[in-house]
């Protein structure tokens, strides 16, 4: 449910660097941590993109594997269940190196195509 | 008309982050340590609030309610004689599920921070959205009940993560339940391994005065900038 909000934050952040033009395709990458279901937020991101500069554009999501890292050891593993635990110490002491991400990467604005004197 | 890629590269909740420090920079020149209290419907939020707001030495205490619609938290906790705040965010689009930095933004003017040490926000009822939206808070405490099952920490890792403190709360309801404390204990070791947790009942009072001493501690912490 949390993909409503997230729609308007992508849609801010890409208003922002659209400046005024209107966007047709934005890139976003998005860490498996961040439970975020892709077709809702699709779903949302046509919805409240209305009377934005983003009406009708599309959403393309490139989804981030969940890795971390353990910081003593230095230990790398993806995981798929969510276990914070170094497999290789048990240390607690772990930090995410990958899935976190939400990010907008990239957007794609319409211009009309300049026509300069001769 | 032709198109034009531009790269970005910016996290899509920066706005959010952004609101939030601006609040805490507000909480803290009022010297004010804000908790951001969170947990799914019915999971005793209001309860082990009211169970230490007015019995926390030298401490005033305020408290910021979010809620859907209603101001049923709100009025049993002014019925103690504690400010509360109510924002009520079905006046936002379609009823947000959470509250976010720009709404509590839009309360400061109306907490009475310069009479208060101590501000509670509780969160809308939610294991999901809460969690990702920082409002300018010290810290942040979830309530997970034992009613809610043993692998809720496992579904909801996002919430776990965020938290410093996990209070587990109705354990007088244990001898009742096909519930396995350890496992619920060991699956929040899996998610956020060495967060602090405290066992408590509302009903009965079981581990409130740790709950208290928790908050005594977040209270007398050095203010670190968002």
């Amino acid at each position: 449910m949390h993909e409503l909000s997230l729609s308007s934050a992508i849609i801010a952040t890409a208003e922002k660097h659209a400046a005024g033009r209107r966007v047709a395709l934005v890139t976003l990458r998005v860490g498996a941590l961040r439970q975020v279901v892709p077709e809702t937020l699709e779903f949302y991101f046509g919805f409240v993109a209305r009377g934005t500069a983003c009406e009708g554009a599309r959403l393309e999501q490139e989804v981030v594997d969940a890795r971390l890292r353990c910081t003593p050891c230095g230990t790398e593993w993806d995981i798929e269940v969510p276990a914070f635990r170094c497999p290789t110490c048990g240390g607690a002491d772990v930090a995410v190196a990958s899935g976190n991400e939400f990010e907008v990467e990239s957007i794609e604005i319409e211009e009309a195509a300049c026509i300069a004197p001769r | 008309m032709h198109r034009t890629k531009v790269t970005v590269v910016e996290e899509a909740l920066d706005a959010n982050n952004t609101i939030a420090s601006a609040n805490r920079l507000d909480f803290d020149r009022a010297a004010v340590k804000v908790i951001n209290f969170m947990g799914a419907p019915g999971a005793g939020k209001t309860t082990l609030l009211e169970r230490v707001v007015t019995s926390l030495p030298g401490l005033a205490v305020g408290v910021l309610e979010g809620d859907v619609q209603g101001s049923m938290d709100a009025d049993r906790l002014a019925s103690l004689h504690v400010p509360v705040t109510q924002i009520n965010t079905a006046a936002g689009f379609g009823g947000e599920c959470h509250l976010d930095a720009n709404m509590v933004r839009s309360a400061i003017p109306s907490l009475p921070l310069e009479d208060i040490d101590l501000l509670v926000v509780e969160n809308v009822g939610n294991l999901v959205c809460p969690a990702e939206f920082r409002i300018g808070e010290d810290a942040r405490v979830m309530v997970s009940a034992v009613t809610e099952g043993e692998d809720k920490p496992l579904k909801y890792p996002l919430m776990f993560r965020a938290c410093e403190l996990v209070l587990v709360n109705k354990i007088d309801l244990l001898p009742h339940l096909d519930f396995d404390l350890e496992r619920l204990l060991y699956n929040i070791d899996q998610v956020h391994p060495d967060v602090e947790r405290i066992v408590v009942s509302g009903r009965t009072g079981e581990g409130i005065d740790a709950w208290r001493d928790w908050l005594l501690r977040i209270a007398a912490r050095e203010p670190v900038a968002a």
